[in-house]
């Protein structure tokens, strides 16, 4: 899927042309349409329990979370590669935060209660920087395939989450954390806004930095990149390094959501952070592929979420039903491609 | 043949043999329990339901692909399978024969919207995963299914043979099972023309196509024979466990591709050999076996499988580089 | 000798393009026939509808000895004898020698493998041409030139009557180019008809009998190789004569801008001393194997020498990255364009400022979007780059083109040496006098230009100077304007 504009041919023109453009880029005004057009279907399913502040609300809460993760695929991906590890990452450094936080938080007040918490946010960033390391080091200059790569730290990372805790869940979190996670400023819940403070830097690194520039390059073809004078070994292992440090910061908003952190937590979220970046127009070969793109997709799979939420359909049908979107959205340009609609 | 052995000596099997020894010659002298034939016994059985899937597994990345939703796949044909087979009170002949077609039609899935739709067969095999899963889940409820027909739940057992602490051992369905689809993995493979295709699609796809091979053949055949082997699998691993749970079986695909993985296969394909997985899966058995019995907690074991992962990927890509000349030349 | 194969009035169209039209072709046993013409004359095409993956327009027809066709398929193709041996061999790296031989016979359908029987044909195919290779041995384990073996071996087991080599040559050392075209004179003798594809010729008109060339999708005729010789052929292929550019200047009051003192590298080249001055066209040629490209990777940072030292305005340089290279002011144009010079996927503007990315940063490190747009529509003018918008995929542009967009991507960073690595192939005819206009232009505003090429017309008529090389050595030193084609060919080839 490339974001260059050609023009679109067949029915979509005319539909085109008529609704306008959102920011002159194809995909996201499909994607456009696609959202206002299942928000019409669902309204007239399930009637007016869709349109409630309460249904705004709990897509409002649980966006934050996935988005962050999803911007942590979305890079590896644009690089040519594939961070499976996200999640136990995310899990990971949550079981860290929370650990110190519940440890040495009781009983401390003011300074010492504020430096405890900051300290356990450094160290689960720490333990991402190192995992995302590994990740990098391995990927980048050993030539590993990133599939194997992060298929290992994964099951690496998760077998640390369960050997520490054996399975059980760290809870008992304090109230600014909870803040964290479940409050609102000016109607804005506070995850939210961390995921602005974190997704419009991603957005504006990507678009408008060397570094953004030289992740798309690597993404289609990283040996010529590299005969370009680009140090591609680098820009991949800070790709890395940045996918799980995001993935900790996502892991730090599930800990404040769910006041408790656990080393299996979320983990049929990869399959959506996936479906999101291939949905938000993210070429899953790399090379391609716009934030303001992945957020709409997101916002469109949080409709679909609540929606069956609301319509009681069972999470595991909704699993099932991610899975048969991401192959429709992968199939559908090459469909195209062979039914000849685009070059 | 000496120059065969020398061929041999610098195989990565020869590796993994030489690992594994020293792993055995450890583990007799650091622990009591392991060298003894209850021990290993346990062992080959716990582990056949791996084994099948691997030998399976490694069919699909010789060909050049992946799969990562046959535990899925294992669970369905396990569930309608086991559900049948009380209802009408079927014999073993029908019962694999169920599993069987159950799982060849499930990865017949996979291989259309991979071959077909030209879909990474990551991507596919992760969504297959999940819409197999959760439409099994979400049909069935979750239920767990506890009784079996007596027959199967009495298994098999040839051969027995009863030792000095009266603890009997025989060939027992899971290794007997093991045991035929190892054989006709290696049989397919090398003996077959099909799995000569299969190694030449995985060695240069380009060409494959160029000579006339019909690829999509080749890739039902490939993305079927993992289904194949997921239904005997899950069958073997329900008279185990003498239970049918639709959610236990998800989640251990990586211990089948670390088996495959560190038996030499290569994600880019072309490599791997029957010997390899079996040598890859014993490796990894002597290690958790082995963990547990140094005492190391067994929460602690998917950490140590991720770390041979790891490190057996990285020596196999350092060694590729060695052998490489200077990447710049004409 | 009997006709094996006559084509009449193929013709091909490709959307807007037409590839081939109204070409009349005859092929006869125990003939070697060189099929010759530059990028986009139609020679891929012509050999598609041979081997059957492309039919011809009707009106054309195909005659295999003496059975008619209007067009065939892949299968009918092989079934009359035909075989083709790309230049990537299309061989299978995993399997054996053995099997890779064997492969069209005896590994279809479901049967159990015989392997006796790969094995009797794989013998049986290596006797017919004489070789002897272990039947067991991976074909990633063999050398290049072994590899051929195979694939050659593998047409004879389809009981090939005619054999089609694409650029056969290419990737052979001299020694290995005679131990080929000695096996065709045996093919010769068993009347199979062998067909070489190539821009290369000086080593197969000694084996050939004829000469056909094609330009612009039409024969331009057919000639008795006896008659023809390197010069006359480019002449034929580009249609235009060739002259020196470059008058007479002289250099010798110019600094020296790059010098190399006894250059090694340890099994690429060897003893590498030149200097290079402002403004001057170096141009390097040799034949394949003599380490050119090694050398100027070197030069550019990306194959570091082990011995030796290279001296850029004086200054000793000692590179551990290309990027090095590259703030020194030296740029190498690759060439490799389509998976090494360019990001076929990407836009043309990002392709064409991928180098000079930092330089371009600004307040907070941020790339401004007007500097970008400013930088990629300046280079888009000062080379007359034929685009319509530089957001498109740089695929979508023509061959020459592509060739702009990667030197444009090189000018951009203000180099004082500029490393070319035959930049002129997959360029049309028409389109190379723009590429030499450009580097001329470059040259004259004080650029050094080394010019590496295969083709010897290529170096004498752009260059003021020209190095042979010859297994990693400098062979020779010519004055372009004192010397002439059959002069480097003698020495190329000596």
């Amino acid at each position: 899927m490339s974001n260059a504009p050609h023009p679109p041919r067949g029915p979509d023109a005319a539909l085109m042309s008529l609704i306008g453009s959102l920011t002159g880029d194809v995909t996201n005004r499909r994607l456009a349409i696609l959202l206002v057009a299942l928000v019409a279907v669902f309204g007239l399913i399930i009637g007016e329990g869709f349109f409630t502040k309460a249904t705004v609300q709990s897509m409002a809460f649980q966006l934050p979370e996935l988005g962050i993760l999803s911007l942590a695929m979305m890079i590896t991906l644009i690089s040519g590669g594939l961070n499976l590890s996200i999640i136990s990452t995310a899990n990971l450094c949550a079981l860290a935060m929370a650990y110190i936080m519940t440890k040495m938080l009781p009983g401390t007040e003011g300074f010492a209660f504020v430096g405890w918490q900051i300290v356990a946010i450094a160290v689960g960033l720490l333990i991402a920087s190192i995992i995302g390391l590994v990740n990098g080091f391995i990927i980048a200059y050993l030539g590993v395939s990133p599939i194997l790569t992060t298929l290992g730290t994964m099951t690496m990372v998760k077998g640390i989450g369960i050997g520490m805790t054996r399975g059980n869940v760290i809870s008992g979190l304090p109230d600014s954390i909870v803040f964290l996670g479940n409050g609102t400023v000016v109607g804005i819940p506070t995850a939210m806004l961390v995921f602005a403070v974190v997704a419009i830097p991603m957005a504006i690194a990507l678009g408008r930095t060397p570094f953004g520039a030289a992740t798309y390059m690597i993404g289609s073809n990283e040996k010529a990149t590299q005969f370009s004078g680009i140090d591609t070994k680098r820009v991949i292992l800070r790709i890395y390094v940045i996918s799980s440090l995001l993935a900790a910061v996502a892991g730090l908003v599930m800990m404040a959501r769910f006041n408790s952190a656990n080393a299996s937590y979320a983990e049929s979220y990869l399959l959506v952070t996936i479906l999101a970046a291939v949905l938000g127009g993210v070429d899953p070969m790399g090379g391609f592929g716009k934030i303001a793109g992945v957020i709409l997709s997101l916002v469109i799979l949080q409709v679909i979420s609540s929606a069956f939420n609301l319509l009681n359909f069972s999470q595991f049908l909704t699993l099932a039903i991610w899975g048969a979107i991401l192959v429709g959205v992968t199939a559908v340009p090459n469909i195209r491609k062979r039914l000849g609609l685009i070059d | 043949m000496p120059e065969n052995f020398a061929r041999f000596r610098r195989s990565h099997e020869f590796w993994l043999l030489s690992v594994i020894l020293i792993l055995v010659v450890g583990l007799s002298v650091m622990t009591e329990g392991f060298l003894t034939l209850q021990n290993l016994f346990d062992l080959l059985t716990s582990y056949a339901f791996l084994g099948i899937l691997a030998s399976g597994l490694l069919v699909v990345l010789i060909s050049g692909g992946i799969d990562i939703s046959f535990t899925a796949t294992a669970s369905i044909a396990q569930y309608i399978t086991m559900l049948l087979a009380n209802k009408y009170g079927l014999n073993w002949f029908i019962v694999f024969a169920i599993a069987s077609v159950v799982g060849i039609a499930l990865g017949a899935i996979n291989a259309v919207l991979i071959d077909r739709l030209n879909i990474s067969s990551i991507i596919v095999s992760i969504a297959t995963l999940n819409i197999f899963y959760g439409l099994l889940v979400f049909i069935t409820g979750g239920k767990y299914i506890y009784s079996l027909p007596p027959w199967f739940s009495h298994g098999i057992y040839w051969f027995e043979y009863v030792d000095a602490d009266e603890i009997s051992y025989g060939i027992n369905l899971q290794i007997l099972a093991l045991a035929v689809m190892f054989t006709l993995t290696w049989l397919i493979l090398n003996r077959t023309n099909i799995g000569r295709q299969i190694y030449a699609l995985g060695g240069n796809r380009e060409a494959a196509q160029r000579l006339g091979f019909n690829v999509f053949r080749l890739n039902i055949l490939v993305y079927c024979y993992m289904g194949l082997t997921a239904g005997v699998a899950s069958l073997i691993q329900a008279q185990l466990a003498q239970s049918v749970a639709p959610t236990v079986l998800v989640g251990k695909e990586l211990d089948v591709l670390a088996a495959v993985v560190l038996g030499g296969a290569s994600l880019a394909g072309g490599v791997g050999t029957v010997f390899g997985t079996i040598l890859g899966l014993t490796l990894l058995a002597v290690m958790q076996n082995g963990l547990i019995l140094l005492g190391v907690s067994s929460y602690y074991s998917q950490f140590f499988v991720g770390l041979v992962i790891l490190l057996s990927v990285s020596a196999t890509a350092l060694s590729a580089r060695r052998k490489r000349k200077g990447v710049m030349t004409e | 000798m009997p006709t094996f194969l006559e084509l009449t009035h193929i013709s091909k169209r490709f959307g807007g393009v037409q590839a081939l039209a109204d070409v009349d072709l005859t092929l006869e046993s125990g003939e070697v026939h060189c099929l010759v013409g530059e990028n986009g004359s139609g020679k891929s095409t012509l050999i598609k509808i041979i081997s059957g993956v492309q039919p011809p327009e009707a009106g054309g027809k195909i005659i295999i000895e003496s059975r008619e066709y209007s067009h065939l398929n892949p299968v009918e193709s092989t079934r009359a004898g035909i075989q083709v041996i790309y230049q990537d061999l299309s061989l299978f790296p995993n399997l054996t020698v053995a099997e890779n031989i064997g492969v069209g016979q005896h590994l279809g359908g479901f049967h159990s493998v015989d392997w006796n029987a790969i094995r009797a044909t794989a013998k049986r195919a290596m006797e017919r041409i004489g070789v002897n290779l272990d039947l067991d041995v991976k074909v990633e384990d063999l050398s290049i030139a072994n590899r051929q073996l195979v694939a050659i071996c593998r047409a004879m087991a389809a009981d090939a009557k005619l054999v089609i080599m694409d650029e056969p040559t290419a990737s052979l050392t001299r020694h290995e180019v005679d131990a080929l075209l000695a096996l065709v004179r045996e093919l010769k003798k068993k009347g199979i008809c062998i067909v070489f594809v190539s821009h290369r010729l000086d080593e197969v008109l000694e084996v050939a009998e004829r000469v056909t060339v094609l330009r612009d999708g039409k024969k331009v005729g057919t000639y008795d190789a006896k008659e023809m010789n390197d010069h006359k052929l480019a002449v034929l292929m580009t249609g235009k004569e060739f002259h020196y550019d470059l008058a007479g200047i002289d250099l010798s009051a110019r600094k020296t801008v790059l010098s190399t003192r006894h250059l090694s590298r340890k099994g690429d080249y060897k003893d590498i001393s030149f200097d290079l001055r402002e403004g001057e066209i170096l141009g390097i040629t040799g034949l394949l194997g003599s380490g050119r490209t090694e050398l100027a990777l070197s030069l550019f940072g990306m194959n570091p020498p082990d011995g030796g030292e290279i001296h850029l305005n004086g200054k000793r340089l000692a590179l551990t990255s290309n990027r090095e290279a590259i703030d020194n002011g030296i740029a190498y144009v690759s060439e490799d364009r389509l998976t090494l010079g360019l990001v076929l996927e990407q836009s043309i503007a990002s392709n064409t400022i991928v180098t000079i990315l930092d330089k371009l940063k600004g307040f907070m490190g941020l790339i401004p979007q007007a500097a970008r747009q400013s930088t990629v529509d300046r280079w888009v003018k000062d080379l007359s780059i034929k685009v319509s918008n530089t957001n498109n995929p740089v695929k979508t542009l023509s061959g020459g083109n592509q060739q702009r967009v990667v030197l444009a991507k090189w000018m951009a960073t203000a180099p004082r040496v500029l490393i070319l690595d035959s930049p002129t192939v997959g360029v049309d005819i028409s389109a190379k006098d723009g590429i030499y206009e450009i580097v001329r232009g470059l040259a004259a505003k004080g650029v050094a230009v080394i010019l590496i090429s295969d083709e010897i017309p290529e170096v004498l008529y752009h260059s003021h100077r020209i190095l042979i090389m010859r297994n990693g050595r400098i062979t020779g030193e010519f004055e372009a304007h004192k010397s002439s084609e059959d002069v480097l060919r003698v020495a190329v080839n000596a």
